[in-house]
């Protein structure tokens, strides 16, 4: 097992590039998290939105990011995390999710965090804390 | 026009961080290390037990903020941010409220557009603050002015 500590300020967890975006996927997250607005799972609704077809929760590419910090929970936890939405992820996209270290010092590492489609453009970016155990 | 909802917060509700709810939102953003629902995992992990995602607090009911009047349709999810004391445990009890934070508004390409900031909050049966979930909410003119406020 690797540890998180290795990282310096500048370098990057591995990266993690999701299969293209599925409707089973909005579907799930729709009923795992209990949003069901109908923009992200039924292309009518999405078009009366004014939107060219069904778009993805923020929240799932935001919960998708995350995963990027699981496999280190025996070292710490995460203790800020904000993102940004800033632009829509539609069906097939690709995303690929991205941590670079900012700061660190004993207690905590602080990374930039990013999901950015095929297109290279950042649909999510932000900030995590992974804060360390002694 | 959310300026007199600043301070208002939701009565406490129960909530219990579910095995199966916590599994099956791991499986909906395809992490499925065993952390999260294998009880041998957890039973061997520094916490003893099993934990879950941290953006798992979308779940929980945080009641309602009474006389808060949202728009149905035309939320425009700007940011949102998690703050942890400590993750959260799978089958532990927490005590969630929502709470108005702040409403302001600014000029933008769109028009004026509106920045509603609620926190959802969760707490441990002994009133310790477990975790805030803070959404900015952006409220575009056109569905203002729909709602006539």
């Amino acid at each position: 097992m690797t540890s998180i500590r290795k990282w310096q300020v500048g370098e990057s967890l591995p990266e993690v590039t999701l299969a293209p975006v599925s409707r089973l996927d909005l579907i799930k997250y729709a009923g795992a998290s209990g949003d069901y607005n109908p923009i992200h799972t039924i292309d009518e609704e999405a078009k009366k939105a004014g939107l060219p077809g069904i778009i993805a929760h923020g929240m799932w590419t935001m919960g998708n990011l995350a995963k990027l910090f699981t496999p280190y929970y025996e070292e710490g936890f995460v203790q800020d995390y904000f993102v940004r939405f800033q632009s829509m992820v539609f069906l097939n996209d690709v995303i690929t999710l991205k941590a670079t270290v900012k700061e660190k010092d004993e207690k905590a590492i602080r990374f930039a965090v990013a999901a950015v489609n095929q297109q290279g453009k950042e649909v999510i970016k932000g900030e995590a804390v992974f804060s360390l155990y002694e | 026009m959310y300026q007199h909802d600043i301070g208002k917060r939701s009565a406490k509700v129960k909530n219990v961080v579910e095995r199966g709810a916590v599994k099956k939102f791991a499986e909906a953003i395809g992490d499925p290390n065993p952390i999260y629902w294998d009880e041998e995992t957890g039973k061997r992990s520094r916490y003893g037990r099993n934990i879950a995602p941290p953006t798992f607090p979308r779940v929980f009911d945080y009641g309602v903020i009474e006389g808060l009047k949202l728009p149905s349709k035309g939320l425009i999810h700007g940011e949102q941010h998690f703050h942890y004391e400590r993750p959260l445990f799978v089958g532990e009890e927490l005590y969630c409220y929502a709470e108005v934070k702040d409403y302001y508004e600014k000029q933008s390409s769109m028009g004026l557009l509106g920045f509603l900031v609620i926190a959802n909050n969760g707490e441990d049966p002994d009133g310790n603050l477990v975790f805030t979930s803070t959404s900015t909410i952006m409220i575009n003119e056109a569905v203002r002015k729909a709602m006539s406020v």
